[in-house]
């Protein structure tokens, strides 16, 4: 089976000359859900953010079986959505309609078509009564849910999700691990909750020093890595 | 805050709102240049024009005092020059450089408060203005949200350490408002980093793409003609008058 995400020897490092991420391996496949452990600052977001060309270090990555270049950029990030850490950071337009069209619209489609999709992508994630209100009048729970829409309406393949429950009080984090068992696309998530992932993830994988230095089910890599209170 | 406050006027529901923002951008720039060629500019052309754009924050159902307020806000930079022309003792320029730029403010204001800033974006990069200019002005539009809640949230940990933000000598707030500063602008770039990531992330390729493209009504037309014969009108009848 060709995996969605094919990532070889990756490696990057910042312009201060910290080595974040140093030859990672890893590959995500349909319907997959892949939580991603590890300490602050051991590579997991700065390796996300390689998926989705938002930074180009050394090392082959392939996303739906198109290698990662400046051409390919429009299709790639049409098919992989993420969910930043911060939801205030992605909403920007007058309403949460409009914020929600952003996508389908950089996607060249028609208003109407963009509008369908985003009114759809709202009723999916429970926000469609939110459709006329300012994005910065929201909730944080709401804001997370209307980031979720803005990326669900582009109908990417895959998604990743930074640090998703940060913010969230117990309810509005239970909702979203309903929603997000709904959603069929394969899912990876950068997280620091353990029982987030755990409701969630078929595997999960540890960084450690910009290296993956271990992965398998939850509760292994959970006990060896001593990753709970 | 004021930018807030302009966000809620622009998003008002009266036909003035309603008119397209290309037409009021156009009889925005006649207003303006009929103000500054209006020779002499005496306190009944300060009047006339004033008096014209009132009509337009009546029509667009916008707090009166509101918008005389913070027209103001444009005196404190102008008034610095008149004060220097009053002092060379040409008091007439110092009141026409005030007059002026005070219309000016209140015109500009009312497009402000009547017209959201992404149609007026949309319809200034229509109009043929830099791409690059828009996209500025894009990025300092939501950049200024980010900026001020960030000041807000430093401002308020700051006292609550017991900053000296709001005691203390002048010099030691001055040091310490300086201090805030350098590091808002350096949090304020990290959150810039991460707003255009998660644009890019949408496929953001310059330009914000609305969901409505707006085409001219006949009212749009009417309005712009309605303003041009008004503004015109004025600038010559004060000019032969005078």
């Amino acid at each position: 089976m060709t995996p969605l995400i094919d990532a070889r020897k990756v490696r990057y490092r910042y312009a201060d000359g910290t080595l974040a991420l140093d030859g990672v391996d890893f590959q995500l496949f349909e319907r997959e859900t892949v939580a991603l452990l590890g300490p602050n600052g051991s590579g997991k977001t700065t390796f996300v953010l390689h998926l989705t060309g938002l930074l180009h270090g050394e090392g082959i990555i392939r996303v739906c079986d198109l290698a990662m270049s400046k051409k390919n950029l429009p299709k790639i990030r049409a098919r992989i959505g993420m969910v930043f850490q911060d939801s205030e950071e992605q909403l920007f337009l007058p309403t949460v309609l409009e914020d929600v069209a952003f996508g389908p619209r950089n996607l060249g489609l028609s208003p109407e078509e963009a509008t369908r999709r985003a009114k759809l992508a709202l009723e999916q994630t429970g926000m469609e009564e939110a459709a006329a209100r300012a994005p910065y009048h929201l909730s944080a729970g709401e804001k997370r849910r209307v980031a979720l829409a803005g990326v669900l309406a582009m109908s990417p393949e895959i998604l990743v999700l930074d640090e998703p429950t940060t913010f969230l009080d117990p309810p509005a984090e239970r909702d979203l691990v309903r929603l997000l068992r709904e959603l069929p696309q394969a899912k990876i998530l950068v997280t620091h909750d353990i029982p987030f992932a755990r409701a969630l993830a078929t595997r999960a994988v540890f960084f450690e020093k910009g290296k993956i230095a271990g992965h398998g089910s939850i509760d292994d890599v959970v006990r060896r890595f001593q990753w709970e209170i | 805050m004021h930018y807030l406050v302009l966000e809620r006027w622009s998003r008002g529901d009266s036909s003035f709102h309603r008119l397209d923002a290309r037409v009021k951008i156009a009889a925005l720039l006649l207003y303006l240049v009929a103000i500054a060629t209006t020779h002499p500019f005496r306190w009944s052309a300060f009047a006339a024009f004033a008096l014209l754009v009132l009509s337009g924050v009546i029509a667009a159902r916008l707090p009166l005092g509101g918008m005389l307020l913070r027209a103001a806000a444009v005196l404190p930079f102008t008034a610095t020059f008149a004060a220097i022309s009053a002092l060379a003792g040409d008091t007439d320029a110092a009141f026409r450089l005030l007059a002026r730029s005070y219309a000016s403010a209140l015109g500009v204001l009312l497009l402000a408060a009547s017209t959201t800033m992404p149609a007026l974006l949309h319809a200034a990069s229509s109009l043929g203005f830099p791409r690059i200019l828009v996209l500025v002005l894009q990025f300092l539009y939501r950049y200024l949200f980010v900026v001020t809640d960030q000041a807000q949230r430093m401002r308020s940990a700051a006292l609550c350490r017991g900053s000296a933000l709001r005691r203390g000598a002048k010099r030691e707030r001055f040091r310490a408002a300086s201090g805030v500063l350098a590091v808002l602008f350096a949090r304020s770039y990290e959150k810039a980093q991460g707003i255009e990531r998660a644009m890019l992330a949408r496929g953001f390729d310059g330009r914000i793409h609305l969901l409505s493209s707006p085409r001219l009504a006949w009212r749009d037309a009417a309005f712009l003609g309605l303003a041009a014969s008004a503004t015109l009108g004025l600038r010559f009848l004060l000019t032969i008058s005078a």
